[in-house]
């Protein structure tokens, strides 16, 4: 679609957002996309339809992992040609627009969906897939109840028959949300196991209310204790460093970025690019090339320090950013301010066990609620006032920093907004 | 039977909504600093309640809090402990399921009727900062806490109010929580205790029948208090 084609409205509509956009970075009031995207809606409120229609579009939704997941497809897509994307993490309607807006004329977009917008942006974009990741605690002062955002994902794909879904076979929750729509069809969905190291929101069939029964010989398997929901087989799995496609084949993913759960993002968007056309080894090489997210797992070089960032927003991702973080001293902060959620309760829920024998500091506005829990998990810890004061007190060498949403962004605003 | 303090954690996997986990911890944390052997035991609601001598309920959605109290009902293991004097110290939906009655998913449920009380609706959902004077007799300082819960709560002759309330809504913006014998509710929700370490010495020294426990280094807990506290101008 090219933009002069655009209802007259939806035109002036695009290109007011790309201005209000422009203006904001340029003054330095962040990226534009959701100020910019607001203004566009104000103008026309089908803007973002009007923006996806002609597009190719993949969204990609879930608790965790969905930023990464989005630029890894974003990058797979980008094989067949030009991807708008909303890179910047704004992932309601508002910086939908903004990014298509932005973007201009493409033949595809893969966007990043906030779970609680799913519906709408369905609705706004008919995409050709959706992937959906996992669902788990996040917010709680604010967020709704897990098996009720499940109930919100399974009614959102009843009206959209035709959508394809990629979906998490080791997530319950997920694949309650999806199963009616696997089962309206042949091959409506592509399953993909990825692993699900935080289990502590599937305890409970969202079907039935009856338990979810786990094997003990077959670490993945569950299965609900007296209802049909069960773990379907995926076509898409993981091994340490490789994803394994619906054939058997194995696809050596050489990422830059860490952790297993990444390797689980990398299936994920291969999946998503395969129903786009994509070959997994054309793709692959691809996501090889991603250095880092909005600074997640961006590495900056201070004072012969090397520091490494990690964004660890609730329980699930906390339990993730240990498995990435190598053992060396590491930075914890913790803020509880409005995007973080006031409540946090959530401590009590990661074990910082795997921390114990590394140099612990921590810092950030609710540094003391995160001080009793490392008293109480045992694992010694030191606090400090600021980031500086955290670099100047660790050695040459690699510092881990592990923070929630604000205080990442504090960290990195340190380190000049790290990319 | 163990001759370590067994502590038990009521149907984690109804009622563990946002790091109910603390409140286990914690004890067992300040239990083994006084050289008392724990146990702590994690029953899940199918399965029956066993002996213990503190018990701790947590918070949950509507659905599991009804599911909880119809298995509590049914398994008679709480009501057991609280008549031989077995501690009990219930969070948010637990408290709840504690009283005569309370509202889930719009219908009202019985409770266990081991606190005089019952809940409803309020008209505002309660979230924020929760805190209050605790009833002297209990002697202990200023009650800190957050608070996430849609019900009011109204107290019957039987039981005593936990606090008077300073900042908050707590049951109902003048009370907050209740007790009798060595039964606790608040709306402090998941880990209550980590805010409020002398609490939590308390339900040791009732547990245990020690009249006094060596004071530990709270150095944190103290600056934690101080600074929420401090955020609704209490300090
Ligand atoms: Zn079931």
């Amino acid at each position: 679609m090219t933009e002069n084609k655009l209802p007259l409205r939806a035109s002036l509509a695009a290109s007011v957002s790309r201005t209000a956009a422009a203006l904001s970075r340029a003054t330095g009031r962040g990226d534009g996309s959701v100020i910019g995207g607001r203004l566009g809606m104000m103008i026309d409120p089908d803007l973002l339809a009007h923006l996806a229609a002609g597009r190719r579009i993949a969204l990609v939704s879930g608790t965790n992992g969905k930023t990464t997941t989005t630029r890894f497809t974003a990058a797979a897509v980008g094989v067949l040609g030009d991807v708008a994307t909303n890179s910047f993490g704004a992932n309601m309607p508002t910086g939908h627009t903004s990014a298509l807006a932005r973007a201009g004329a493409t033949p595809y977009a893969v966007l990043e969906v906030d779970e609680h917008y799913l519906a709408q942006v369905l609705r706004a974009t008919t995409p050709l897939v959706v992937a959906l990741l996992n669902l788990s605690r996040d917010q709680l002062d604010r967020a709704k109840e897990v098996a009720m955002m499940a109930q919100l994902w399974r009614d959102a794909l009843a009206d959209h028959p035709d959508v394809h879904v990629v979906a998490n076979a080791d997530d319950p929750m997920v694949v309650y949300a999806a199963a009616a729509h696997a089962a309206s069809g042949e091959g409506k969905v592509t399953w993909f196991s990825a692993g699900q190291r935080w289990r502590e929101d599937a305890h409970v069939c969202p079907a039935c209310g009856a338990h979810i029964e786990r094997d003990e010989t077959d670490a993945d398997a569950w299965r609900c204790a007296t209802g049909d929901l069960a773990r379907p087989a995926p076509q898409w799995t993981v091994d340490e460093s490789a994803v394994i496609d619906p054939e058997g084949v194995r696809h050596e993913v050489k990422l830059q970025l860490p952790g297993k759960v990444n390797v689980g993002n990398a299936a994920t968007a291969l999946a998503v690019a395969h129903r786009f056309g994509v070959s997994p080894a054309d793709a692959a090489p691809k996501l090889a090339e991603v250095a880092s997210v909005a600074g997640r797992y961006a590495q900056v070089d201070r004072d012969g320090r090397n520091i490494r960032l990690l964004l660890a927003k609730n329980p699930a991702s906390w339990l993730e950013a240990f498995d990435m973080a190598e053992e060396q001293p590491t930075l914890l902060s913790i803020n509880a301010r409005d995007p973080d959620g006031f409540d946090t309760s959530w401590l009590f829920d990661v074990d910082f066990a795997p921390l114990r024998g590394r140099q612990v500091l921590i810092t950030g506005d609710r540094a003391y609620d995160l001080a009793v829990r490392l008293q109480v998990n045992d694992v010694p810890f030191t606090h400090v006032k600021s980031f500086d004061e955290a670099v100047a007190a660790v050695p040459p060498g690699r510092l881990e920093v592990i923070a929630n949403y604000t205080a990442f962004q504090d960290i990195r605003a340190e380190l000049d907004r790290v990319v | 039977m163990s001759s370590a303090l067994q502590i038990v954690w009521v149907y984690p996997d109804l009622l563990s909504t946002y790091g109910d986990r603390g409140n286990m911890l914690i004890l067992a944390h300040r239990a083994k600093l006084r050289g008392i052997p724990v146990d702590t035991l994690e029953v899940r609601s199918d399965q029956a309640l066993p002996y213990g001598d503190i018990y701790l309920i947590g918070g949950g959605e509507d659905g599991p809090q009804a599911l909880a109290a119809q298995r509590l009902a049914a398994d008679r293991g709480l009501h057991r402990a609280v008549d031989r004097r077995a501690v009990v110290f219930a969070v948010c939906a637990g408290y709840q399921l504690l009283g005569n009655s309370f509202f889930a998913k719009g219908a009202k449920c019985d409770g266990l009727g081991l606190l005089d009380l019952h809940s409803d609706r309020g008209p505002t959902r309660a979230v924020g900062e929760l805190a209050g004077d605790i009833d002297p007799a209990l002697g202990l300082p200023m009650l800190t806490g957050f608070e996430n819960h849609g019900g009011r709560t109204h107290l019957g002759p039987e039981v005593k109010p936990l606090a008077k309330v300073r900042a908050g809504i707590g049951n109902d913006g003048a009370t907050e929580g209740a007790w009798s014998g060595t039964v606790i509710g608040t709306y402090s929700h998941g880990p209550a205790l980590s805010r409020n370490p002398a609490l939590a010495d308390l339900l040791l020294r009732w547990a245990t029948g020690e009249e006094s426990l060596a004071a530990p280094d709270d150095t944190w807990h103290t600056r934690l208090r101080g600074e929420r506290l401090g955020a609704v101008g209490l300090v």
